[in-house]
């Protein structure tokens, strides 16, 4: 499968999620900024990294990019966008997610390994996952707690769209172990389409045991796996 | 030259341009007339100490800087070693101290900018960041400020450009109360074929200066680092630059777009003294002349005189030759980044330094002059006498506990957990960390080939403080072995040599002996030293640091996988010292916190030791014999056999009063377990490796003594020490942290 990846000024995680696609036997292809072609992609990644230099607010100008605009087309036809970090701070600004991404409740920056409870293993993401099983991912920002309102809280829970909590190693709640904060703790949701995730903690470091976690793997797998799937049911319904 | 009144200049103007009246009246004589006050601030910049090295250029030729694999040596902006599969692993060291005493933010951000530069300009990939942090007492508020400051500043630039920061080291101490130090190193790699160099050439060819508009901040930061702080510092405010990250990691970007490219005859990043440096050097390396046009430099400012445009020293900016010819397709290239591109000078036959304002020309330079006529600064007197070490022992007064002390250790900020430091580093961008930070060495995997970098900046001022010459030997060892602890050869170093005020003799003559030291380690431990930076001056009203040697080391690990690490691993394995049992004292952290003091001999130095402990070692773990390796330091075996526990998340259990020698334990507990002797690591290995290591041992000549086994939740010695891991664990974490 050929996944996109967003290349913003200021980005950084392009080159690691090339790597974890080409771990996962997929192909990488580099979506510049300035352009409007997604280039036939099946899916697209916005990654990590500082776009625009993020001065304003992390993802208050990438929404703007020609790109964007694209991809914002592209998640409106159904097709699988999935914003990690900055990507994710992004996604929130475009108002393809909802909530935003507020400075950590430390006040400081956090690189460092987390745990992840897999809360919707019902997604195109999440479904290799088993439901409540734990993956370690590590997270790297400094606006990475996920703030909403009440009712939109609620309304992410009941429709099911939190698919990642912040817990402890042993699967039990984060509390102070939180790395930023996040309201509910947490980590990362999807659209009501489900086809649109967005995620703080960075799968592409978590590929490879010698990284400390090859938990991140399973997502490019799944992610993969639903492209196909997808692409048998489009050309069996074409015949 | 029009309408430039040439006039001597006073004592108050030359004091701004940082130059003596000796090197003024030395300058005038050489030029056959008196210089304009342009020339004037141009030669002050260049002949400054942070440019021209004028104190320590002689002393520095003495070091080993040749070897099989050294591929640049110093000279350009960074040093460049083979590393294999046609490779070249580019890095350096360098100092912003003085800015960083002043608005530690951004001092800390720009010198990270900064060093990043010198690595890219040479067509390399930045891999890896270290920091190497030098503050006063960190219950003090403002040190604690000036800590916090530097730390968010590091992580303010490095997080947001996207190259890992994955070390350092951080000391507290009295003497670095009026001024911090902040060294920064990077580490690069590049092909070999497609290494850029900043050596001009070519008359006619076109100069470009890309990146951020030039502005009035940091003007005369390069003679602001050469003098010694006071209390006017703080108005120099405006010599600290601002540094911008976003604008930056675009130039880097551009930058390697263009390494290997044939139409870049040079590239060559503005640092110190702005363009005026930057521009000199290019030429000067290349044997040619310059000149420079400021009419035709962006602004980001109106009103700027020739003075400011040449010796601003806005950051994010770079300079390409290029011919003519190929000038627009190169600015195509930055256009694409959005950044902005102007030719500002061409390249000239004859080796002058001539720069314009539009059609006047207000400055005639010989560059040979300008670059290397700084009159060389001899020792500003005698050696001065010291008085001989005194003793170390310190009796263990009644009541002494041993667990105290090493709890007392864990949780002092010279050794307690780095982690609320490097956890606000993105340690991890880039998928190769395969070491993270923590241990001894981090180790970054290099993409494509079976090898792995490690690296380490170490530097223990308080040996270097004690005995200059022995102490510099120490901080080339020490850090040696923290990247021989992980696996890997040591390659080559850098290194950052940071004194205070040198026109006094005490200072003169420990830098003199430190970079002799320096010398006699990396020969005899055959590692040259590939590049460095001197920063001087770093003396507030007469308080001076102490001499503070930071080595930059490089290992490579040939197969990373069979990289090792320092945290104990399994159930019952044994445990053992490679080297000297000993039980010295002198110059230890145990001494600084017990008695407030740092006197006596610091600890012996057996070079030829150290370099078969360093070869019994990496043969061990490249025999897999190994399951943790890690470098005995400050705090002794004691605070190494805690921290392997605490790595690991696994006790142990340890017996030194075994020894079969006539070193017995009574009366010299606190020598044994805090004692900082040398060549010494803590190893821990399954039972069946026991018999092939000691063999192997054998076969170095190196001794290993078993003390030991992995076990349980508690770490026992024998007789002295019983704490369960949760409560070193505890003070541990919490050494950094403070306290509300």
């Amino acid at each position: 499968m050929r996944f996109g990846i967003a290349v913003f000024p200021g980005t950084w995680s392009d080159r690691d999620c090339a790597h974890a696609v080409k771990l996962s036997g997929n192909e990488p292809v580099m979506l510049w900024h300035k352009d409007h072609d997604l280039r036939g992609v099946d899916c697209v990644i916005l990654p990590g990294g500082f776009a625009y230099g993020d001065y304003l607010r992390a993802g208050a100008v990438a929404r703007f990019a020609p790109l964007m605009q694209s991809v914002s087309e592209f998640a409106g036809n159904g097709g699988l966008v999935w914003g990690i970090c900055n990507g994710f701070q992004i996604l929130c600004e475009a108002h393809l997610l909802p909530g935003a991404l507020t400075r950590n409740s430390s006040l400081q920056f956090r690189c460092e390994a987390t745990w992840l409870r897999v809360e919707n293993a019902d997604t195109a993401f999440t479904d290799g996952c088993g439901l409540g099983s734990v993956l370690q991912v590590p997270v790297s920002h400094g606006e990475g707690r996920f703030v909403a309102d009440e009712a939109t809280l609620d309304a992410l829970e009941a429709e099911q769209r939190v698919v990642f909590r912040y817990v402890r190693r042993d699967g039990s709640p984060a509390g102070d172990a939180s790395p930023n904060g996040s309201m509910r703790d947490i980590a990362g949701i999807v659209n009501t389409n489900r086809n649109v995730l967005g995620m703080m903690p960075h799968p592409e470091r978590a590929c490879e045991p010698m990284l400390g976690s090859s938990d991140g793997a399973v997502l490019f797998a799944n992610v993969a796996n639903a492209l196909r799937r997808n692409g048998t049911l489009q050309a069996a319904a074409a015949s | 030259m029009t309408g430039v009144e040439l006039v001597a200049p006073t004592d108050a103007e030359l004091t701004e341009v940082a130059l003596t009246r000796t090197e003024y009246v030395h300058l005038a004589t050489s030029l056959g007339r008196e210089p304009n006050r342009l020339e004037l601030g141009i030669v002050g910049a260049l002949w400054s100490e942070h440019c021209s090295y004028k104190t320590s250029k002689p002393l520095l030729r003495s070091l080993p800087t040749k070897g099989p694999g050294v591929l640049q040596g110093p000279g350009e902006n960074a040093g460049a070693v083979d590393i294999g599969n046609g490779l070249a692993c580019v890095f350096k060291i360098e100092s912003h101290n003085h800015p960083s005493a002043i608005e530690p933010y951004q001092g800390a951000a720009t010198g990270v900018g900064g060093i990043l530069r010198d690595i890219f300009t040479m067509g390399a990939r930045p891999v890896a960041l270290l920091d190497s942090l030098r503050f006063g007492p960190l219950e003090e508020p403002h040190q604690r400020h000036l800590f916090d400051g530097v730390v968010a500043g590091i992580g303010g630039y490095g997080n947001c450009i996207g190259v890992p920061t994955v070390g350092g080291e951080l000391y507290f101490d009295e003497s670095y109360r009026t001024n911090c130090l902040v060294n920064a190193m990077c580490v690069g790699v590049v092909e070999q074929r497609r290494m850029l160099l900043a050596t001009a050439r070519g008359p006619g060819n076109l100069v470009l200066l890309v990146g951020a508009d030039t502005g009035r901040d940091g003007i005369h930061g390069a003679s602001f680092a050469s003098v010694v702080l006071d209390a006017s510092s703080a108005a120099r405010r405006p010599a600290v630059q601002v540094g911008n990250p976003f604008l930056e990691k675009c130039l880097m970007e551009a930058c390697l777009e263009l390494a290997g490219d044939p139409r870049v005859i040079a590239m060559q990043d503005l640092g110190a003294a702005g363009l005026c440096g930057s521009t000199a050097e290019l030429a000067h390396r290349g044997g040619c002349g310059i000149e420079i046009d400021v009419a035709r430099a962006s602004r980001r400012e109106t009103g700027m005189t020739p003075y400011e445009v040449m010796l601003s020293e806005s950051q994010e900016r770079m300079l390409i030759v290029a011919e003519p010819g190929d000038i627009p397709a190169l600015q195509a290239v930055f256009e694409r980044w959005d950044l902005h591109s102007d030719v500002v000078g061409v390249i000239r036959a004859d080796p002058r330094f001539i720069v314009r304002d539009g059609s006047d020309q207000v400055c005639d330079l010989p560059l040979d002059l300008l670059v290397d006529g700084a009159p060389p600064r001899e020792a500003p007197g005698p050696r001065p006498v010291r008085g001989s070490a005194v003793g170390t022992a310190l009796p263990a007064a009644p009541g002494w506990s041993a667990a105290t002390a090493l709890l007392h250790l864990l949780g002092s900020p010279n050794l307690g957990s780095r982690a609320p430091v490097y956890r606000r580093y993105d340690h991890q961008v880039g998928d190769a960390t395969v070491v993270l930070p923590g241990g001894d060495a981090a180790v970054v995997r290099v993409d494509g080939t079976p090898i792995g970098l490690a690296l380490a900046t170490d530097g223990n001022a308080r040996y270097v403080a004690l005995d200059a010459r022995h102490g510099a030997m120490i901080a080339v060892c020490e850090a040696a072995r923290n990247v021989v602890a992980t696996g890997a050869r040591p390659v080559a170093v850098t290194n950052c040599l940071n004194f205070a005020n040198p026109e006094q003799a005490a200072v003169w003559w420990d830098l003199h002996d430190a970079i002799e030291g320096i010398g006699e380690a990396c020969r005899s431990l055959e590692i040259p030293v590939v590049s460095g930076n001197v920063s001087l001056y770093n003396d507030t009203g007469g308080a001076g640091i102490d001499p503070t040697v930071v080595i930059g080391m490089v290992g490579v690990v040939d197969d990373v996988t069979l990289r090792c690490t320092a945290g104990f691993g399994t159930e019952g394995d044994g445990i053992a010292l490679v080297g000297p049992l000993g039980a010295e004292l002198g110059g230890s952290e145990y001494q600084r916190l017990e008695s407030g003091s740092n006197q006596g001999p610091p600890p012996a130095l057996d070079i030829d030791l150290e370099r078969r402990v360093h070869s019994f070692v990496l043969d061990a773990i490249r025999a897999r014999l190994l399951r943790s390796a890690h470098d005995c330091a400050e705090g002794g075996i004691a605070v190494a056999i805690a921290e392997s526990c605490l790595m690991g998340d696994i006790g142990a259990d340890i017996a030194l009063d075994g020894a079969s020698d006539a070193e017995g334990l009574i009366g010299r507990e606190a020598g044994i377990l805090f004692g900082e002797s040398q060549s010494r690591f803590l190893i821990s290995f399954a039972r069946e490796a026991l018999v092939r290591l000691h063999e192997l041992a054998g076969r170095h000549s190196v001794p290993l003594r078993d003390i030991g086994s992995v076990g349980g939740k508690r770490l026992r010695v024998t007789g002295l020490i019983d704490l369960p891991l949760s409560e070193l664990r505890q003070v541990h974490e919490g050494a950094l942290i403070e306290r509300e």
